[in-house]
Parts: C-alpha cells; structure tokens; sequence
C-alpha cells in the first residue's frame, strides 16, 4: 500500500525549486521590509534562506511588560513566527538564529552604560555593525550563503574607478537608513545586498501584497526593539536592577551657564541635549539640556541660543564609500537622523578622530550621536560624537 | 533533493504496519472505551490488548500500565504523585520536608518538575555524572536521607545515549525502600526493560520515540505504590488517569510496543554497526573531533559528536541545507540555543558544547544514509571552520 512507502521516504518531500548555488540569506526580522526583500530575491531566481535573530528574551523583566501583549517588537515571538509564515507562503528554508549574547554585550549593555554616562546612544547603529553584519553575516555564510540581503533603505555601489563599494542614501529619503549604516566595512558591504534602496515604502508595501505575503499590512516598528513601549528610563532601572546594580535615587543638580543651581533631576539618564520637557520647573524663558556632566551629576540648562554650536569631535571614524582623503575635507554633515545634513569642514586630530566645524553653528550636537559625512548622496564616513 | 534523518531522538516515523492498527478507531471502530454497549466494549477490548503490549515490552502486569499523553505527563505524574502522597501518608514524619533524588542529566520533564517542587519546599539532590554521563551509585547511597521518599533516574540519556545502571540503583532503592521512578522514553524499543529486574515502582514511556504518533505516553506504576492521581475526572483507568482514553493512539502504542519487542535485538545489532561506522568514519575525516559520552554503555543508535571550532547552530543548519537532519544540544520554543545542561554536566565547556552535534538513527536509516552523512559532515565542517577565526588561529598556532 502506499503509505507504507510515504512512511519511509524522507526524499518525497515537497521540493523546493532552488538549488545551493548562489544562496542568498535574507536577514528576517518579520516585518513588511525583510519579507518583501525574500519575496524581490526569489522572484529574480535566487536561491533564499531566511534567517531570524532571537536577540532578547522578552520574558526578561517582566515588571516592563505592561498589559498588551508583546507585539510588533522585532524580538517578540510573534514576530518570529511572521517571519516563518512568510518563508512557509514563499517556500523557503527559515531558520531562528540565536544572538541574545551578542545583542547584550554589544547593544543592550552599552545603551544603557552611555545613558548613564550622560550620552544618547543609536542602538541600532551598534546593531548593524555588531550583530546584523558580523555575527549574522557569518552565520549567513557559514551556511553556505556568500551574501547577507537586508530590508535596509540604503543602496550600494560599486565604484569602478576606486574598486571600493559605496553606500548611498536611499532613493526614498523619508525612509533613508543611511545614517545608521556607516560602521560597516569594504568586507561586510561587498557581502550585502539592500534591495529595497531603490523603492519607495509605497512600492515596497505594494509588492508585498502582490506577492500575498502574509505580513503585508503588518504596520511598521518604529520603537527600539527591546524597550517595551518605548520607554527607555524605566527599561535602564529594571536593566540595572537586574545586573545587581539599581541605579541610586539620588539624582543631582540642575545648574544654569553660571553654574548656579537652579533645580534637582532624578538621574543624568532621563536627559538628552536640547530637552526642554521633564526639567521639573517653569522659568520665564523656554530653557534646555546644554550639556550633562556624569562625573558632577550636573544637568546644565539654557536657552535655545546656547544650544547651538559650530564645532565638535568625534571618535572611532569609520571611512566608507571613500579611501581616507587628504584632509581636511569639506562634506555635509549630519548629527542626529532627524538632521538635515549641514556643510562643514573636517579635520583629523589624531587616530580616528576628527574636529568637524560647521559653516553655521547647529543645534543640540549630542554625545553618544553619530556624524555622519555626507557627499550629495553619498557616505563618505561616520564617527561617534564625543 | 536527498534528504536523510538521523533525529530519532527526537521522533520516529509512525510505523505503517502502526498506522494500519489505528485507523479503524478513527472512523468505523470509534467507540468510548468507557461505554457499556458493544461499541464500548470493542473500544474497550483493544485498549486493553494495547495494555498488554505495552506491559509485555517492560516486563510488567497489564493492570500496571497507565496511557498519558506523553513523556511528559509521565514524568511529572511520577514524581508529583509520589511526593503528594508522601505528604498525606500516615507513616512519614509531619514535619520533615519530603526528598528526591535524581541526576543533572535528566529530560527537562524531570528536572522542571523537581524544580517546581523545590519551590514548594521539596529537598532536591541532583546527583553529578562522570565525564560520559554516567551516575555513581555510591553517590546515591550516600545522598539518601531518611526523608527520601522518590529516586528518579532515567534508563538512557535522549543527548549521549548514555545508559544509567538501573539493576544497581534498583538495589540501592529498594535496600532503603524508597520509590524509584525511571525515565525511559529514550530506552524504549532500543535496549530491554525489565521492571522487575530493575525494581522500577515507577516507568515512563512516550509513543512517538518508538514509531507510535506523538500525544500517547504510559506510565508503569507497580501495583503496590502510593501514587496521587495528578489529573481529577471521571473513573477511566481506576481514576488514576481519568480522561476518555484516546483509543487510536493507545492502541498505536500497543502495536508499536510488540513490534518493537519482536525487533529489539535485531534493531540494536544493525543500528550499533551503522552508528560505530558513522562514528569511525567522521572521527577519521574531521580532524580533532571527539565523540561525547565514548566510554559509557549506551543506546544503539545514539552518536554525539564535538567539532572543535564549530557553531552547532551554524553546522545544523548548513547540513540541513544539504539534506540531513540532526540535532544540537537542545531546541528551545523560540529557536534559542543554550548550552546542553547535559554537555555541561559531563564537563564539557560551553564552546564544545555548542560545537557538538547529535546524529540519532532508526529503524529505517540505511547504509546509504551514513554514507550520505559521511559526505556532507567533514565537508560541512570544514566549510565552517574556514570562516571561524578563532579556529583558523589556534590550527596556526598549532602548526
């Protein structure tokens, strides 16, 4: 009878129409992005397989919860299971990979340590450097897969003249990504693929329903993937609380440009350069974060006019879409994702860092933020503000 | 695409000629075996030959054989039922906090059940393995209090294959009169079980280890054993697991239970040759590899494997890729990978544990099956470590 051969026979799978050759892992976070990525790259041929990152327990605090369900966050369960619905719709392998010690020691530690350190850390700028493009793109590799595709909005080229792959701002800038992309080296841009930079969300969102994916009016994320609710105070304290070291209820002093204080604060996390809300008091004039001082414990406030600056230093330069040039360079320079890029010039003082100065001073340039140079569409480099 | 399965450990096919003995319970013969009419009654007749089956695999009465849903409820029906029972037995002390003592190497299904009964104010003593997975019977003996009311030691372990010597902690167990349960989903149709020869009070069984579907379980309580029942119900299976009894799958039980009793020693002859050529040939192909658990009396079909300089993860996937099915350590609901506690236990660190791979054969795995995976591992592995900087560096520094 023949099920007792079906039985038997693992080979009389369903059959998946790729070969090994040129594998292309697609880096799945469950979202309308990646997805659409999967079903782009399968509709020219290749051959996909799916990755997911688990990267952080969401069972972890649970005092962070709140009442809904965890949904919508990149590392909930629901989301991985979105992404294996649409490797399931495709036909293609998936597979969960798990990163939470990386995603820990490179991300989550780090952000919670320059908050306290009085910065304002881009944690997904550590993660695309750290985990998307190191420990994933070597999975994808180690797996057989020579290249990593990503639902980044961002493109790159290869120059011809130069041999170096460059990295461009998205042809949709609403949705550019650039900005948190200039960590990555030669190595790990020629070994990615961004093949959403040349769309638009509309298109990407229309592609996804023509293509019936199952996630295709899964509304967008636009919180950080591990702070539930967006809330990123509460997450340090349970964060700290959890590691042995709650964070002292002291808070400190809220001084003015003279040094004479004016208030108190409740912890140097809760502030970020150029916040107006939350400082505790009313004053006849607006008034806002300038500076934070960790080793004081010192909030400095005042008004919008100090705020702005010409000039200011980054560190750990990563040169990208260029050869470092002989300096200094003029480019456009931009602060902080919400910033249009501003003209400035560039020079180096010392190994990987350099004194940027604008043409006309800017508002709130924040430590912990990145710099990011630009040439029109191009990213030449980005550094860590200091 | 080919694609091989070497992942018994983690489920079997349904036997055909199994499949065959269920589907009339489906349909045509689909009678509540609790029913006094003659559709009960015939329900009722092949519950009962199953019973028999069942019991004639592990030396035990018919009458001794519980059907759960699984492993699972098996264990935790054990080791819940013996300590709620000793809680209310006239003859324990009232104010001494009821013992049990099983191993650091046990199915989560144990370990989690003790781990919520030391919450409950249970003693618990995890008794340590050698470097093969092995207990020490001296270390039980010498972990037995008088408040000792359960010993839980599986039969073989699901990781290593490693099989634990249940004839001498019977001895111990039934010296100090206490309890003993054993785990021996894994063992099952893979090596004899005999309760008496073991002094087993307590045995649990999971169908789908031994070529019956997955959901159906049993649980062997010797007939003298104070055992409270974990379930409340109707009367079904004298109360002590009440719920209608999932015909079909009791009667695939049964039926996987005789064939694999008629099977047992063929099996484990043909499968130990396909599995010690397995091991020779990938300990002669990769280099540095070792096997986990080499030195212990283990299930005929089980080989663990550590690849020095591998991601596991990584390894699995790329071999599944190409066509075969293994398993690492273990699987968590989300995909996370943690360290085996059972690789941990027996010492290894955690990145060989993580660079160890689990290939588990069966009844239908063949000769062309290990060559297969005798090609595509070495060449799996050395793909991998060809990208594992921390590998390429220490070959280097070797040379």
């Amino acid at each position: 009878m023949t099920t007792m051969k079906a039985a038997t026979q693992f080979d009389t799978l369903p059959e998946r129409r790729e070969t090994q050759q040129d594998l292309v892992a697609v880096a799945m976070s469950g979202g309308v992005d990646s997805s659409t990525v999967a079903a782009l790259l399968q509709q020219q041929g290749r051959s996909v397989v799916g990755l997911t990152m688990q990267l952080w327990n969401q069972r972890r605090l649970p005092m962070l919860q709140g009442d809904g369900p965890a949904q919508h966050r990149c590392c909930s369960l629901d989301d991985v299971y979105d992404a294996k619905a649409v490797a399931r719709h495709l036909n293609f392998p998936h597979y969960v990979v798990n990163f939470e010690e990386q995603f820990e020691s490179r991300v989550v530690r780090p952000f919670v340590e320059h908050y306290l350190a009085g910065r304002t850390p881009i944690a997904c700028t550590n993660c695309n450097t750290d985990v998307k493009f190191e420990p994933l793109l070597r999975m994808a590799r180690q797996i057989g897969a020579e290249r990593l595709a990503t639902g980044h909005y961002a493109r790159i080229r290869r120059n011809e003249a130069t041999g170096r792959r460059e990295l461009l701002r998205a042809r949709d800038e609403t949705k550019d990504q650039s900005y948190f992309l200039w960590g990555l080296t030669q190595e790990q841009l020629s070994r990615s693929e961004f093949p959403l930079g040349e769309l638009s969300k509309g298109e990407v969102r229309t592609l996804a329903r023509r293509a019936n994916l199952p996630v295709a009016e899964k509304p967008d994320s636009m919180e950080l993937c591990f702070v539930p609710n967006g809330d990123y105070v509460q997450f340090i304290h349970a964060y700290s609380r959890e590691r042995g070291t709650p964070l002292s209820e002291a808070g400190g002093e809220i001084v003015n440009e003279d040094g004479e204080v004016i208030g108190r604060h409740n912890g140097v996390h809760n502030f970020t350069i150029g916040q107006r809300k939350g400082l505790g008091f009313a004053a006849g004039k607006p008034l806002y974060v300038l500076s934070i001082d960790p080793q004081t414990n010192r909030v400095v406030v005042g008004e919008d006019e100090a705020l702005r600056r010409r000039s200011f230093e980054v560190e750990s330069l990563n040169w990208v879409s260029i050869a470092p040039p002989p300096v200094p360079l003029r480019a456009s320079v931009k602060i902080r994702h919400k910033h249009d890029p501003a003209p400035a010039s560039v020079e180096p003082i010392g190994q990987n860092c350099m004194r940027i100065t604008f043409d006309t001073p800017q508002r709130a340039i924040t430590p912990g933020q990145a710099a990011v140079f630009y040439d029109g569409d191009r990213v030449l480099a980005g550094a860590w503000i200091r | 695409m080919k694609r091989v399965y070497l992942d018994y450990n983690a489920t079997t096919s349904v036997e055909p000629e199994v499949l065959d003995a269920m589907l009339p319970y489906f349909s045509a013969e689909f009678g509540n075996a609790s029913s006094i009419h003659t559709f009960g009654q015939r329900a009722r007749a092949a519950v009962e030959t199953a019973r028999e089956q069942v019991a004639a695999l592990i030396g035990a009465r018919a009458q001794e054989i519980f059907f759960t849903s699984g492993g699972t409820e098996s264990d935790n029906h054990a080791i819940f039922g013996i300590v709620s029972s000793s809680f209310t037995s006239a003859n324990s002390s009232t104010s001494a906090r009821p013992h049990i003592i099983t191993s650091l190497v046990e199915h989560e299904a144990v370990l989690n059940a003790c781990q919520a009964l030391a919450k409950q104010g249970v003693a618990v003593t995890y008794l340590h393995v050698d470097q093969d997975g092995s207990i020490d019977p001296q270390d039980l003996e010498a972990a037995l209090r008088k408040e000792t009311v359960l010993i839980s030691i599986m039969h073989a372990n699901n990781e290593l294959g490693t099989v634990q010597p249940l004839e001498e902690i019977g001895r111990v167990a039934k010296q100090a009169d206490v309890y003993f349960h054993s785990d021996a989903v894994q063992s099952a149709g893979k090596i004899p079980i005999d309760v008496n020869q073991f002094q087993l009070d307590l045995l649990s069984l999971s169908g789908h280890k031994l070529y019956a579907p997955k959901g159906i379980g049993a649980l062997y309580v010797r007939g003298s054993t104070r055992l409270k029942q974990l379930l409340y119900g109707g009367h079904h299976q004298r109360g002590v697991r009440p719920g209608t009894e999932n015909v079909a799958g009791i009667v695939g039980l049964g039926k996987a239970a005789e064939i694999a009793r008629h099977s047992l020693a063929n099996d484990a002859k043909r499968l130990s040759a396909l599995r010690d050529q397995l091991e020779h040939g990938l300990l002669n192909r990769v280099p540095h590899s070792r096997i986990n658990g080499a030195r212990a009396v283990r299930t005929p079909n089980t080989a663990n494997l550590v690849f020095p300089g591998v991601e596991g993860e990584a390894l699995l996937i790329a071999l599944d890729l190409k066509g075969l099915a293994c398993s690492t350590g273990a699987a968590c609901s989300s995909g996370a990978v943690e360290p085996s506690h059972v690789l941990t236990a027996i010492g290894l660190p955690t990145e060989e544990a993580r660079a160890s791979l689990r290939f588990s054969l069966g009844r239908h795995t063949t000769q062309a099956d290990i060559d297969f995976a005798l090609q595509v591992i070495p060449a799996g592995v050395e793909q991998l470590r060809q990208l594992s900087p921390t590998y390429q560096k220490e070959a280097a520094a070797k040379t």
